[in-house]
């Protein structure tokens, strides 16, 4: 990668910026000290220093059952949704006209969908096909929500691909199928992952859709967590926030250092 | 320089067999419009136009990359309609090169190789041997990026020959070179054709690449095949005013009044004689002179314009006849005689001038 130059930023606009980080994070920095308190109430500035709210968590069962399906749940789906998505901008990406653009909108509308609205109509097409409580239903379902992410990710990679090298590649002999994994994914590959982590993400910290899809023996972590509060207030939340949000950030963090040792 | 057959020599390509060739957009007037043409094997056949004229769509028509709306293609009389590019074993350069950017000069040009199925050790001969071929041997490591246009569409010639192709299709494969670029990969790739004896299918609107490097020209205009034949033939003989305005300059005189053995335009009478009802006479700038006409000779009054000095020679600027067309004549580098305004006689010999068709076929 070449260097590239780039304008100063303004002082007013590192200063917004610095603000809405600060919103942003400023939640987390309560809850990650919390987690490490010796209390069994929520108690802020923490008391004392201990890893009991860590054990708790990964010792109790339904704690670690239900991280257990987070993590399987959104593996799978954002397989799924990689799949799909990446297939979804790569024929969109030769298609041009009202139907191609009525095909994308369609693709992303469950990005500005809220996510209530999705969660109803999901339970009630699931009640149907007698989805819901299975693992398939929360996998599906979630994919679906992160098709989009993947869509964006891969047609932004896209626009620098060269179409181009797709004809040669048929003219050196490769069939199609061949010159995708040959030539267009290593090329697109950045935005493949992009999209892989922030489907696998969006799933992971998903709650509304799973707490439609639960059933009392398959929950997912973010639902477990909100259990934990409404129905037990049981500080073990603060473990688990802190090990979601570390899970989030590092992912994040990987993502954007691959993308600049590249 | 170390050959051993397998890139070179014993070679003489495929047949190229184009019968009533179209392809219909939809549009208006189709892309491609019934082109009928046969390209001889180991033959340089160059495809000339101007853009939009067909020629890019027939070269894809050809490689497979578009679907035919009617005709035929054969290589070497076998039906090829239906079958897609990558069995066609052709290969291909294109305008921007089209070398995979993610892997080496190497990966690139052994990459045919490998989707073939070549032990690993041909490989390595042959990626070596090709890149002698093209000059850039010790290049192996380096990735497209850190080559220059010229080394990068070696690169892509390299690895469009080396697995034998039938035939090679270049697509303006120097269009996005400068000037002495351009020089030198015309002259690669003419001893590389020498060299690789394949068939050549060269897609150029420059007619100077088209004269310099090909075999035949088909020229092309709106879909259809203009004129097809040498380079002298279509320079020496056009048959039509899209022809002799499109290879080289041309002083154009029409409309003509056609008599018996004579032509007339505006109130000069010269002697001529043509088949056509619908005719223009065509001079090239070298053929006209200044001065008094000698015998066997046609001339026209002319108005000097301007005197421009190209290097090796000047060419004046004329206006002809009353209505003031403009025209060129050649003149010597060292003649200086010549000043805008000065009314002169431009002739030139009976047996240079060339009636053409003036009405585009349509």
């Amino acid at each position: 990668m070449k260097a590239r130059t780039v304008d100063p930023i303004p002082w007013w606009l590192k200063l917004i910026g610095a603000v809405v980080a600060i919103y942003f994070i400023l939640p987390t920095l309560f809850v990650i000290p919390m987690s490490f308190s010796e209390a069994a109430t929520f108690q802020f500035p923490p008391r004392g220093f201990s890893l009991r709210l860590y054990e708790n968590f990964f010792t109790n069962p339904v704690w670690l059952d239900a991280l257990k399906n987070s993590v399987v749940v959104a593996l799978l789906a954002s397989v799924l949704a990689t799949v799909v998505g990446t297939a979804a901008a790569l024929g969109l990406h030769s298609l041009r006209g009202r139907l191609a653009r009525f095909a994308r909108t369609l693709l992303m509308v469950s990005m500005v969908t809220p996510a209530i609205v999705i969660a109803v109509a999901v339970y009630i097409s699931f009640l149907q096909w007698q989805l819901v409580g299975t693992f398939g239903g929360f996998v599906l379902a979630h994919a679906a929500i992160g098709v989009p992410f993947v869509l964006v990710s891969v047609t932004s990679a896209l626009g620098g691909f060269d179409p181009k090298l797709l004809r040669a590649s048929a003219s050196l002999g490769a069939p199609p199928l061949r010159t995708f994994r040959t030539v267009t994914m290593p090329l697109i590959s950045r935005g493949i992952v992009t999209g892989a982590v922030f489907a696998f993400v969006t799933s992971f910290d998903e709650v509304v859709i799973a707490l439609f899809l639960r059933s009392p023996t398959l929950q997912t972590l973010p639902v477990q967590m909100y259990n934990s509060v409404t129905v037990e207030i049981d500080p073990t939340i603060a473990a688990s926030s802190s090990v979601v949000v570390t899970v989030v950030t590092v992912l994040c963090l990987v993502l954007q250092f691959a993308r600049k040792g590249r | 320089m170390a050959t051993n057959g397998t890139l070179h020599g014993g070679q003489t390509g495929t047949q190229i067999r184009l019968t009533g060739v179209s392809k219909d957009y939809g549009l208006a007037t189709p892309a491609v419009d019934d082109v009928s043409l046969t390209i001889e094997p180991g033959e340089f056949m160059t495809l000339l136009g101007p853009s939009g004229s067909g020629k890019t769509t027939t070269l894809n028509l050809i490689a497979g990359f578009e679907t035919l709306t009617g005709g035929t293609i054969a290589f070497d009389g076998k039906d090829v309609g239906t079958l897609p590019p990558h069995k066609r074993n052709l290969g291909m350069l294109f305008q921007n090169y089209a070398l995979f950017p993610h892997m080496t000069v190497a990966q690139n040009v052994a990459y045919p190789l490998r989707e073939r199925r070549l032990a690993k050790a041909d490989i390595t001969r042959k990626v070596a041997e090709v890149l002698e071929l093209v000059q850039l041997t010790g290049r192996d490591d380096h990735h497209p990026a850190q080559l220059s246009g010229g080394q990068q569409q070696r690169v892509a010639l390299a690895r469009a020959i080396v697995f034998g192709p039938s035939a090679l299709l270049l697509d303006e494969p120097l269009g996005a070179l400068d000037r002495n670029l351009r020089a030198t990969l015309q002259a690669e790739i003419h001893r590389i054709h020498s060299e690789v004896g394949t068939t050549f299918v060269f897609v150029t609107h420059d007619q100077e690449e088209a004269m310099n490097l090909s075999d035949r020209i088909a020229l092309f205009n709106n879909g259809r095949i203009e004129q097809l034949g040498t380079p002298e033939e279509l320079y020496q003989n056009p048959r039509t005013l899209f022809t002799a305005r499109f290879l080289g300059d041309s002083n154009v005189f029409s409309p003509l009044a056609i008599g018996d053995g004579k032509v007339t335009w505006e109130n000069n009478v010269w002697s001529a004689s043509t088949s056509f009802a619908d005719a223009a006479l065509v001079v090239r700038p070298e053929d006209v002179r200044l001065g008094s006409p000698p015998p066997d000779s046609n001339s026209v009054n002319a108005t000097v314009r301007a005197v421009e000095y190209m290097g090796a020679y000047r060419t004046a600027l004329l206006s002809f006849g009353s209505s003031g067309v403009l025209g060129r004549a050649r003149l010597d580098a060292a003649d200086t005689s010549l000043a805008p305004g000065q009314q002169v006689t431009a002739w030139w010999p009976v047996a240079q001038q060339r009636l053409v068709l003036s009405k585009e076929p349509s």
